[in-house]
C-alpha cells in the first residue's frame, strides 16, 4: 500500500470558461494518463451537454501518476468540481475529499463571483489554495491585474500566485510541483477501522451503481464485506478501482486513495452521496460529516405535448434520477395542458439541464410552465404549508402570513457598472447589504434579493446590462415575509390554470398585461367576443379581447370539386377534436403551449 | 322571371344535366391559382381538344344537356372554331335542351371581336369575364395582364355579339387594395351592362407562389378586410338589382347561373378534360390533373379518371346540405338537418343566429359563416 505522503488529492475551481477542463487535459496529457491522439478534447466533460454548454455537472475523479523533479513517485487525484451556482452542495462534496484545491482565474477576466464563492468554501473546508491564472497566452490577459486581485481575495503575496496556459501547456510542470509541496498529503492511518466517503455516485446500466470514494482511514478490498453507514445496508465489494482515467480494478485501496467501489447494488439511494463506507463488522466506528441535501429551489411543471407521452415521461424522469439524486417530481394534472409532473430544480440551470436531457435523450417534446419558488403559507388557523405550484395557494382570504425565499446574491463586475448593477436589482427588489472593492477596478456586491426574482430572467438580464462582464452566485437565506399576489388568468371568464403565477402585487401587473397580450395574439377568433383578462382575487388588472371571427367561408367549390370541400371541412372538424374547451372557448393546445414558450417571442 | 335566390329554383335545378368541359391552356398562370393549367403548351391546343373530343364520344351518351360550362385555364385562348367542335359533340353525344345555359369563361384581354362574335356563334350563350379587379396596381400584384378599359371594352363587345348574360368575376382582398379601391372596382363594375357578378375573396393556396410568399412570411389577406369588402359588396349589389343567391354570387332576376345552380343543388354533370370533376350515377370522380398523363391515357385508349368517391346514404345526405346551405335560398332540412338542429351544436348555433329554420328549409343568415355551419354538420 502506498504510504500517505506520496499522495495529493486536489480540486479545481473556476468559472465557466476559465479553462478548468482544459487544464485537466494538460495535466492527464502530462502524466501520460491519456496520449494525444486519444484525447478527446474535455475528456472529464462526459456528457454531450456538458461538452457544448463548457460546463461539468457530475464530478468525477482521475488518478494521475507523477514523477516530481526530485525523482519522487507521487500519486496526483484530480477530483473534478462543477462550476455552476445551482451545483455548489456538489462543490462541497468534491472538495470534502480533498486536501488543495486550485482557484483557477482566467488572466483576461479575473476572478467571477462563483469562483470566490467556491473558494471561500474551500477555505471554510480548510483547504490549501494554490492561486493560478489562466490563459496567460491571450494577447487580452491582464496578468498583473488578475494576480493582484487573485492575491487580495485569498490574502497571499502577488508572488505566490501562478501563471499557466493549459492551452500550450506553459507553466504546468510548475504547477504540479507546487501541488506536490504545498498540497498536505492526507492524515489516515492504515490501521484504523475503515472509514471512506462517497462523494458522487451514478448509476451503469450493466454495473449497477458505481460509487466514487476517499478512503479516510484504513483499506477497502476487493471480497471486503462492507455496510454504508446511513442506510446500514451491508454489500460485498464486487470490484475497487481508480479512474486513470479508463477503469482499472485493484485489490486495495488505502488511506487516502481516491477510487470507485461496485457491489452490484441496483438502487442509487442505496449508496448514498455523503455516507460513510465502513467495514461490515464495525459497529463503533463514527461515520464522516456527510452533506446537507440538495433541496429544490425552483419548480414547473413539465407537460408532454402530445398527451400519449407522460408514460414516457414518468419513465424518463425515473432513468434521470438514478443519477442525480436532486431531482425530484411529482404528477401534476392541468386543464390546459392535460397530464405531466411538478418537478423541483436546484436552479435554473438545472432546469435547463434536465429538460435538453429529456427532449434530446428521450426524444420528448415538453412544455413547461413558469418557474416558481416555494412559497410558505401560514393561514388563519395557524397551519403552515409549503406551495410549489400557485394552484396549491389557498383562498386568499384565509392567508395570514405569506413569505417567500430570499438569497444573498454576490455580484463582482467591473466597478463601471456599480451604477447598472444597483438600478437592476433595486426593479428586482434587491437590498444591497455589502459593497467591497476587490481592486480599485472590481467590486463585489452583495444583495439580499428574492430567489423568484433571481430565477427569471436576473442573471440573463444582468449579463447583458454589463455586457458579460458580472458574474453571479447565491446562497439561500431563508424565508421572509412578501406582498405576494397570485394572478389568474381569465379566458371569458374562466381560469387558466397553467397560467396562474404568484408574485410580487407589484409585479401583477406586468405578468398579466403581457400574458394576456401574448394569449390573445394566439387564440383563434371564435363565434363570439372572448375577454382575456388578469386577474388578482376579484379584481381585473389587465383586459384584452379576441374579437368574434367575421369570415369563415372558402371562396367556392372549385369546377364542381365537392369532394375536396367536404373533405376540407372534415379535416378542420377532426382538427376541432384537439382543441381544449376551456368554458365555451376553443383553444387550439399549441396556443397553451406556445403562450409558455416566453424566449420564442421577447 | 324566377328570382335567383328563389327556393324552387334551387330545389328544380338538382334534377338538371350539366356538362364540365376544362379548357387549361393560359398565357401567364396567375400567382395565386392552383387549378389545373398549363403555360407555354400552346402548341399543344389542337391535340387537347382532340383528346377532349375522344373523351366525349368515348364516354357515351348521357341525358340531353340543360347547362355547359367551359372553363379553365383560359377557354378564350383558343379559337372559337375549336369550341365549335366540343360543342357539337356534346350536343351530338347527349343532346342540348333548346334553352340549355352555354357558359364560358374568358380573359378581357383575349375577347376581340372576332372572337367575342365567333364564340357567340359557336353557342355559347354566357360570358364570365375575369374582371378581378378595376385597379391597375391590385390587376398587377393578381398577375393579371389586362386593364381596366380592356374588360369594359370586352363587355361591349360581348353585348354587342349578342350573349344573353355577362358575368365578372371579381376578387376582393387582395394584400395592398384599400377598401377605396375596393369600392371603385364594384362601381366601375356596375357601371357596365352586366347581368351576373361572382365576388370571391382571395385565398391563399400552398403551392402557389402566392403561397410560397405567405409561408416566406410575407403578408398575408386581412380576415376582418375581406369581411369589410364583402359586406360593401353584397350592399352595393343590392342597391343595383343584383340578387345574391349564393355566398359568391349575384345575379339579376333571369340570370343565375343554371350550371353552378345543379352543382350546389348536389346535381349531375358529366365533365371532360384535366383534372375536370364528373356527379354521374351517384358517384363522384374525376380525372388526371397532369397535362401529358391525360394525353397519353386518352390517345392510348385509356380511362383519364385518377379517382373516385361513391359516398353511402349519410354521407350524401350530410354533402346535401352543406353544399345546399351556401345558397340564400337554404336547403330543404330533411329529416337529418332537422336532428341535426336539435341537437347540441345545431341549438348552439342557432342561439349564436347563425342558422335558422323556414319553412322546412336550413338557411344560413350570414353566408360569411357558411363553414362555421357546414362543420358542425359534417361527421355529426
Amino acid at each position: 500500500m502506498l504510504p500517505n505522503d506520496r499522495i495529493r488529492n486536489f480540486s479545481i475551481i473556476a468559472h465557466i470558461d476559465h479553462g478548468k477542463s482544459t487544464l485537466a487535459d494538460r495535466l492527464l496529457e502530462r502524466t501520460g494518463a491519456i496520449s494525444e491522439r486519444e484525447m478527446k478534447e474535455q475528456i472529464l466533460d462526459t456528457m454531450d451537454i456538458e461538452r457544448e454548454r463548457g460546463i461539468t455537472i457530475k464530478a468525477q475523479a482521475v488518478r494521475l501518476d507523477y514523477r516530481a523533479q526530485d525523482g519522487t513517485d507521487y500519486i496526483v487525484n484530480l477530483i473534478d468540481t462543477p462550476g455552476h451556482v445551482d451545483f455548489t452542495y456538489e462543490v462541497s462534496r468534491s472538495l470534502a475529499a480533498c486536501e488543495g484545491a486550485l482557484l483557477l482565474v482566467d488572466a483576461a477576466q479575473g476572478v467571477e463571483a462563483q469562483t470566490l464563492a467556491n473558494a471561500y468554501l474551500a477555505i471554510e473546508a480548510g483547504l490549501e489554495i494554490i492561486p493560478v491564472m489562466n490563459k496567460i497566452d491571450l494577447p487580452s490577459a491582464e496578468p498583473d491585474r488578475v494576480a493582484a486581485e487573485l492575491a487580495g481575495v485569498l490574502g497571499v503575496d502577488v508572488g505566490d500566485v501562478l501563471s499557466v496556459s493549459a492551452k500550450t501547456g506553459e507553466g504546468v510542470e510548475e504547477l504540479f510541483e507546487r501541488i506536490v509541496a504545498d498540497v498536505p498529503p492526507p492524515a489516515g492511518q492504515a490501521t484504523d477501522p475503515l472509514r471512506a466517503l462517497i462523494f458522487d455516485s451514478y448509476y451503469d446500466a450493466y454495473r449497477g451503481v458505481v460509487s466514487y470514494f476517499r478512503v479516510v482511514d484504513g483499506s477497502i478490498s476487493d471480497g471486503d464485506q462492507i455496510r454504508f453507514s446511513a442506510t446500514g445496508d451491508r454489500h460485498e465489494v464486487t470490484e475497487v478501482g481508480v479512474l486513470t482515467p479508463a477503469a482499472v480494478a485493484k485489490d486495495s485501496l488505502g488511506p487516502g486513495e481516491v477510487g470507485y467501489l461496485i457491489t452490484g447494488i441496483k438502487q442509487i439511494g442505496q449508496a448514498k452521496v455523503g455516507d460513510t463506507i465502513i467495514n461490515a463488522a464495525d459497529n463503533n466506528v463514527e461515520p464522516l460529516p456527510g452533506y446537507a441535501e440538495p433541496k429544490s429551489m425552483v419548480f414547473s411543471g413539465l407537460f408532454p405535448s402530445d398527451g400519449e407521452d407522460f408514460e414516457r415521461l414518468r419513465e424518463a424522469l425515473d432513468k434521470l434520477r438514478l443519477n442525480d439524486a436532486s431531482l425530484v417530481y411529482e404528477p401534476e394534472s392541468s386543464r390546459a395542458l392535460g397530464f405531466g409532473f411538478r418537478v423541483g430544480f436546484l436552479g435554473l440551470l438545472h432546469m435547463d439541464i434536465i429538460r435538453e436531457r429529456l427532449e434530446r435523450e428521450y426524444g420528448l417534446d415538453l412544455v413547461a410552465t413558469f418557474p416558481s419558488v416555494a412559497y410558505r403559507v401560514t393561514k388563519d388557523d395557524g397551519t403552515e404549508l409549503e406551495v410549489r405550484s400557485p394552484q396549491d395557494l389557498p383562498d386568499p382570504n384565509s392567508l395570514a402570513k405569506l413569505q417567500e425565499p430570499y438569497v444573498r446574491a454576490m455580484i463582482l463586475a467591473p466597478s463601471e457598472y456599480i451604477g447598472t448593477i444597483m438600478e437592476l436589482v433595486l426593479t428586482k427588489r434587491g437590498l444591497q447589504t455589502n459593497m467591497n472593492y476587490l481592486s480599485p477596478e472590481r467590486v463585489e456586491l452583495t444583495y439580499d434579493i428574492p430567489l423568484a426574482e433571481v430565477v427569471f430572467d436576473f442573471f440573463d438580464t444582468l449579463k447583458s446590462r454589463t455586457r458579460g462582464f458580472a458574474s453571479l452566485d447565491y446562497e439561500p437565506i431563508g424565508y421572509r415575509e412578501s406582498k405576494l399576489a397570485k394572478v389568474d388568468i381569465l379566458l371569458n371568464g374562466q381560469s387558466v390554470d397553467a397560467f396562474s403565477a404568484i408574485c410580487h402585487r407589484d409585479k401583477a401587473y406586468d405578468y398579466g398585461k403581457s400574458m394576456v397580450g401574448r394569449l390573445r395574439k394566439l387564440i383563434p377568433r371564435q363565434l363570439f367576443d372572448v375577454p382575456i383578462q388578469a386577474a388578482v382575487g376579484s379584481r381585473i388588472i389587465a383586459r384584452e379581447t379576441v374579437k368574434a371571427r367575421r369570415k369563415d367561408v372558402t371562396a367556392k367549390c372549385y369546377g364542381g370539386d365537392i369532394s375536396r370541400k367536404r373533405k376540407l371541412l372534415e379535416k378542420q372538424k377532426e382538427g376541432k377534436k384537439r382543441m381544449k374547451m376551456v368554458g365555451s372557448v376553443e383553444v387550439p393546445q399549441e396556443a397553451f403551449i406556445s403562450a409558455l414558450r416566453v424566449d420564442s417571442d421577447e | 322571371m324566377q328570382a335567383p335566390n328563389s327556393p324552387a329554383l334551387a330545389d328544380a335545378a338538382a334534377n338538371w344535366t350539366g356538362a364540365y368541359v376544362h379548357i387549361p391552356f393560359c398565357a401567364r398562370v396567375c400567382p395565386y391559382c392552383d387549378f389545373a393549367v398549363v403555360q407555354g403548351q400552346d402548341d399543344q391546343v389542337g391535340r387537347y381538344i382532340e383528346a377532349l373530343v375522344t373523351e366525349i364520344s368515348v364516354g357515351g351518351s348521357w341525358r340531353p344537356l340543360d347547362a355547359v360550362f367551359v372553363g379553365g385555364g383560359t377557354p378564350s385562348r383558343i379559337d372559337p372554331g375549336l369550341l365549335v367542335a366540343l360543342i357539337e359533340r356534346l350536343a351530338e353525344v347527349h343532346g342540348l335542351n333548346p334553352d340549355a345555359e352555354v357558359t364560358m369563361e374568358a380573359n378581357p384581354e383575349d375577347w376581340s371581336s372576332e372572337k367575342s362574335d365567333g364564340f357567340r356563334r359557336a353557342g355559347v350563350t354566357r360570358v364570365s369575364f375575369g374582371a378581378q379587379s378595376f385597379d391597375p396596381v391590385t390587376l398587377g400584384t393578381l398577375g393579371r395582364r389586362h386593364g381596366p378599359a380592356d374588360i369594359m371594352r370586352a363587355v361591349e363587345r360581348a353585348r354587342t355579339s349578342g350573349f344573353s348574360s355577362i358575368s365578372l368575376d371579381l376578387i376582393l382582398g387582395t394584400v395592398g387594395e384599400s377598401l377605396v379601391s375596393w369600392e371603385a372596382t364594384l362601381d366601375d363594375a356596375l357601371e357596365l351592362p352586366i347581368d351576373h357578378v361572382s365576388i370571391y375573396a382571395l385565398t391563399i393556396e400552398r403551392g402557389t407562389p402566392f403561397g410560397r410568399a405567405v409561408a416566406a412570411g410575407g403578408p398575408s389577406p386581412n380576415e376582418d378586410d375581406q369581411a369589410d369588402k364583402y359586406e360593401l359588396a353584397v350592399r352595393r349589389l343590392g342597391e343595383r338589382g343584383f340578387v345574391q343567391y349564393e355566398t359568391s354570387n349575384f345575379a339579376k332576376p333571369g340570370h343565375a347561373c343554371r350550371y353552378n345552380l345543379t352543382a350546389w343543388a348536389q346535381g349531375e354533370y358529366v365533365a371532360y378534360g384535366l383534372g375536370a370533376h364528373r356527379h354521374l350515377d351517384g358517384t363522384r370522380s374525376w380525372n388526371v390533373r397532369r397535362f401529358d398523363a391525360y394525353l397519353n391515357r386518352i390517345e392510348s385508349g385509356e380511362s383519364p379518371i385518377a379517382n373516385s368517391e361513391a359516398l353511402d346514404a349519410i354521407a350524401k345526405e350530410e354533402e346535401r346540405l352543406i353544399v345546399g346551405l351556401r345558397r340564400l335560398a337554404g336547403v330543404e332540412a330533411g329529416e337529418r338537418g332537422r336532428r341535426w338542429l336539435a341537437g347540441s351544436a345545431g341549438q348552439r348555433l342557432a342561439e349564436a343566429g347563425l342558422v335558422k329554420l323556414t319553412e322546412g328549409r336550413l338557411v344560413v343568415t350570414d353566408p360569411l359563416k357558411a363553414d362555421t355551419v357546414a362543420r358542425e354538420i359534417v361527421g355529426a
